[in-house]
């Protein structure tokens, strides 16, 4: 599986590590919404498809990655840097693209 | 008297072999049952038989996808063991573990469980003092476990790589002797031929596309076969779990699906007698009676749906292979596979009542599901026949997750590819 990382190019898949769901949403650390906490720390999309996810490119340049990619298939539909597009659960008003 | 049996062979054998029936039938669903099992590997094959069996109930039918034991049942690396270190996970696998020893005679169909012994290998002084702690905690517990030294190590695996310039040296070991493996594909087709005697309907080529309701109660199932309608309606899909549950409605689990890589090689003359995990890497191996090496590592780390893995693990295992046996370094590679593992929070299984009206679930087996397949299926029987659990799962409640019960037996956290 490769993988492009827009700094670097297309590098094989060894380099990155995976940070697994994109989808989850992080409560502000003063949040004492139970509920958004547990549901950020253990609930998890998990589709046959599509997945939104959270890779870096720790043998590289170490940047943090948004990558969907297509678990029926492992094909890559795109890879942006992950910063900006952070979401809370407390907040959601979408950041810097 | 029993199906298979030195007379039946005999008798048989004289006229022909032309009376031996088949190990189950091929029925059409009927259009309502007491239960529904929705997938038929072990563990939903082993819930049929066990409610049929302990419970009395038979009106059951198994529903697989694909053909029987097509999935994680006949893809795993077969071994059994109960060496866990927290009580939930020992007494459950020690029933599973007891269930085991027995289950040839039970269903009359030899699964060739082997107890030859499951032994860790400790790299470091501080892992041998934690695999005594975790010896001492499942004796404590009334399950076998002992320390082995260097000297007994050798003399148990002759091929084991124990010098002291090998990359990791080895200083000790955890064994668990009457740990041992099975032959999958029997386990299967024996709890099949069990349950369909005792009449349950197993009904291959038969995918469920949706749920049947009636306000929030669960009714039934559409199926590609059409609708089939029952009181109980009970879910052991493992790796699908997530695809199933969101035809149900419930989009979030605590679950991630995962790749997991498992390899045979050539076959070898007797090489090694036991099953041997590796301390400072995540491999094991063990030898089939046809004397292929059996054996897998870690995960490939990422969600996948695609039953089959990359190369960067296929990579990892052999080097692992290699660092214990520098003389299996020339051996080849016949096959390879994958299989989906449903990776919990905390790397315990589930198996409970809902988590919606008329329907049980059981999942989150992670790579650990064959050895669990007796004690899942006469657990889940339990709780699908009497609407509560048995003690033996009890603790395996999905909402562990939010009240601060988590069974995390590695201490890993909410990181599925790592348990």
């Amino acid at each position: 599986m490769l993988i492009t990382c827009p700094y670097c190019g297309p590098r094989d898949v060894i380099e990155f590590t995976y940070q697994g769901d994109g989808n989850r949403e992080r409560p502000q650390p003063a949040s004492q919404n139970l509920d958004a906490w547990n549901a950020y720390v253990y609930d998890r999309l998990n589709p046959a498809g599509d997945h939104n996810e959270i890779w870096q490119h720790s043998g590289g340049c170490r940047s943090h990655l948004r990558v969907v990619r297509n678990t029926l298939t492992h094909e890559i539909r795109s890879t942006t840097f992950a910063r900006g597009g952070h979401k809370s659960a407390d907040n959601r008003a979408e950041g810097r693209s | 008297m029993a199906e298979y049996s030195a007379f039946s062979l005999l008798k048989n054998a004289l006229t022909g072999n032309k009376d031996w029936k088949p190990a189950w039938r091929k029925p059409d669903p009927k259009a309502s049952y007491d239960v529904i099992v929705i997938g038929g590997g072990g563990h939903g094959l082993s819930t049929a038989y066990y409610l049929a069996k302990e419970h009395g109930i038979t009106n059951v039918a198994v529903l697989e996808k694909g053909w029987l034991g097509s999935g994680n049942v006949g893809r795993n690396t077969t071994a059994v063991r109960s060496n866990y270190l927290l009580p939930q996970n020992t007494r459950f696998y020690e029933h599973s573990m007891k269930l085991w020893e027995n289950l040839s005679h039970d269903l009359n169909y030899n699964v060739m469980f082997s107890q030859r012994g499951c032994l860790n290998l400790a790299h470091t002084p501080a892992q041998l003092d934690d695999y005594a702690r975790r010896g001492n905690a499942m004796r404590h517990l009334g399950v076998d476990a002992d320390l082995m030294s260097v000297d007994q190590i050798k003399r148990l695996v002759p091929a084991l790589d124990i010098s002291g310039s090998a990359r990791f040296p080895v200083l000790g070991g955890l064994m668990q002797r009457r740990a041992g493996s099975a032959r999958h594909d029997a386990v299967a087709w024996g709890y099949a031929r069990g349950a369909d005697r005792r009449g349950v309907d197993i009904i291959e080529n038969c995918e469920v596309t949706g749920f049947l309701r009636d306000g929030g109660r669960i009714t039934g199932v559409s199926t590609t076969r059409g609708e089939i309608r029952a009181k109980k309606v009970a879910l052991a899909v493992a790796g699908s779990t997530g695809r199933v549950m969101q035809l149900a409605g419930i989009s979030h689990m605590p679950i991630e699906s995962h790749v997991l890589q498992a390899f045979v090689s050539e076959s070898l003359k007797p090489i090694i007698d036991t099953i041997l995990t590796f301390g400072m890497g995540h491999f094991y191996i063990s030898q089939s009676d046809k004397g292929g090496l059996v054996y897998g590592g870690d995960l490939d780390g990422y969600n996948s749906y695609a039953q089959r893995g990359s190369l960067p693990i296929v990579d990892e295992v052999m080097s692992e292979m290699v660092a214990l046996f520098p003389g299996l370094a020339r051996v080849r590679m016949l096959r390879s596979w994958g299989g989906l593992c449903d990776m919990t929070m905390d790397g315990s299984p589930i198996i409970t009542t809902g988590p919606l009206p008329g329907m049980y679930l059981n999942c989150g087996w992670c790579y650990g599901g064959f050895k669990a397949t007796p004690a899942s299926g006469w657990c889940f029987a339990h709780t699908i026949a009497k609407d509560e659990p048995h003690e033996f799962n009890a603790p395996f409640t999905l909402d562990r997750f939010y009240r601060g019960l988590v069974i995390d037996d590695k201490g890993q956290g909410a990181t599925p590819r790592l348990h």
